[in-house]
């Protein structure tokens, strides 16, 4: 299983979603993102973009202004 | 019904064991949400396709400024998907939309809008996705009349033909006002259960709305670009005038979302954060821009955009102090901050609101 982090600091809505979608093109089903935001907005979409592609968040933990989303990549990539 | 007889009234559609495959374009408004739920009711897999421009209202400001972080937020293309249920592609296009918005062939609607062109590029780039993802056809929520410039019944044919899509373009909610498309003619869909909307009126789109079960969904009242905006345009003029050329970055077109903009002389701008919570998005650009902020009084980040002597930063620093909770004091002192980490510490006289004229505003 691969583990990677993608940072997408300081862009706005829907940017931290389309760096997620970008990154998460071709890995393979259980493979990991973490993505690290700071637009609040991301909290809601990414899980919603997510919920529509068949991925699964499986952690958002807010560390200050910053949020850490852990997706875990499914079949449906 | 208008159209020319191509197509067979009576085919009947025969279901298929792979069903044929459609790419809608989503705004996140109630059309596209109608035209793709459409198509799923005629039994076609339908998936989303939304282009991010750098211009889409989507959001932003509000997840910029602190008052509305509390307002619950959401994607509306994103919404939409959920609803129906649908895969839903988001296309980062913002360095190809340059060119539509510096130089659209059709010009501009009310404001910079380059509505025609916007939808022929567009539906352009959908065609290109059906052909690297093997779908057939292309779905939008297009309705004659319904838009002053982009869905007229002399510009519909100029976004099919122009995006290269003709024939496999499909409007469901206008369709029988529109000459037989291929996937009506190939009996792919059935041409009798689309529908002939048309004109400005939203009576239609809410009576299918409410057959389909649908209650909630996003009303934009001006549209879904900040292009269509009268304020966001004039600032965006006034960018391209002031650097003598029209071009953008995406860093541009963000902060022109954000703060007061005021053009106190030709050569800079200052932008001043309105809140805490564009302060802090503002403090994202400190190593881009000379920036200010008031030390000895509460007060907003102020982003300094052009060259600028001694004599405009002390003009800068007392605009600060302007819109600093010192406005009414004798003296504020006010930090000012070079990109390349320089600071010093101005005791200034705050600009009286007379002394701001309101053609420094943008």
């Amino acid at each position: 299983m691969t583990r990677v982090q993608l940072d997408a600091r300081r862009l706005l809505c829907p940017l931290p979603v389309i760096r997620t979608q970008e990154r998460v093109e071709g890995m393979a089903a259980g493979d990991v993102v973490e993505v690290l935001c700071t637009d609040p907005g991301a909290r809601h979409d990414i899980p919603a973009w997510c919920r529509v592609n068949g991925h699964q968040v499986i952690d958002i933990e807010e560390r200050g202004d910053e949020l850490v989303i852990t997706v875990q990549v499914g079949e449906a990539t | 019904m208008g159209y020319n007889g191509r197509f067979n009234r009576n085919r009947v559609v025969v279901p298929m064991s792979e069903p044929r495959k459609a790419v809608a374009l989503i705004s996140g408004g109630l059309d596209s949400l109608l035209a793709a739920r459409v198509m799923q009711e005629q039994g076609i897999h339908v998936e989303g396709i939304n282009f991010y421009t750098g211009f889409c209202v989507e959001g932003h400001t509000h997840a910029i400024r602190k008052k509305d972080r509390d307002k619950p937020k959401r994607n509306n293309a994103l919404w939409v998907a959920e609803q129906l249920g649908i895969k839903l592609h988001i296309v980062d296009v913002i360095e190809e939309y340059k060119d539509i918005v510096i130089n659209p062939k059709h010009g501009y609607g009310a404001n910079l809008n380059p509505c025609l062109d916007c939808k022929v590029f567009m539906v352009r780039k959908a065609r290109q996705w059906i052909d690297e993802h093997g779908f057939d056809f292309i779905v939008t929520g297009e309705v004659i009349g319904q838009r002053p410039k982009s869905q007229r019944a002399d510009t519909l044919p100029v976004v099919a033909h122009e995006s290269g899509a003709d024939d496999l373009l499909l409007r469901p909610l206008c369709a029988r006002n529109l000459p037989p498309t291929r996937p009506e003619i190939e009996g792919w869909v059935d041409r009798e259960a689309l529908y002939d909307f048309q004109g400005r009126t939203r009576k239609p789109q809410m009576a299918l709305a409410r057959r389909f079960g649908f209650t909630d969904y996003a009303q934009p009242a001006g549209g879904c670009c900040f292009l269509t905006d009268r304020q966001y345009a004039v600032k965006l003029a006034d960018l391209w005038k002031s650097r003598g050329e029209r071009r953008y970055e995406l860093d541009d077109i963000m902060l022109l979302k954000v703060g007061r903009h005021l053009r106190p002389r030709p050569h800079f701008k200052l932008i001043v954060g309105r809140e805490d919570g564009e302060n802090r998005f503002l403090q994202g650009y400190r190593k881009q821009f000379v920036h200010l902020f008031p030390v000895s009084h509460k007060g907003p980040l102020v982003l300094v955009d052009g060259q600028v002597d001694d004599d405009d930063i002390e003009l800068a620093a007392r605009i600060t102090a302007r819109f600093s909770q010192g406005r009414d004091a004798d003296r504020v002192e006010v930090e000012v901050n070079t990109p390349n980490g320089g600071s010093r510490t101005l005791g200034v006289e705050p600009l009286a609101g007379g002394d701001v004229p309101k053609e420094w505003y943008l």
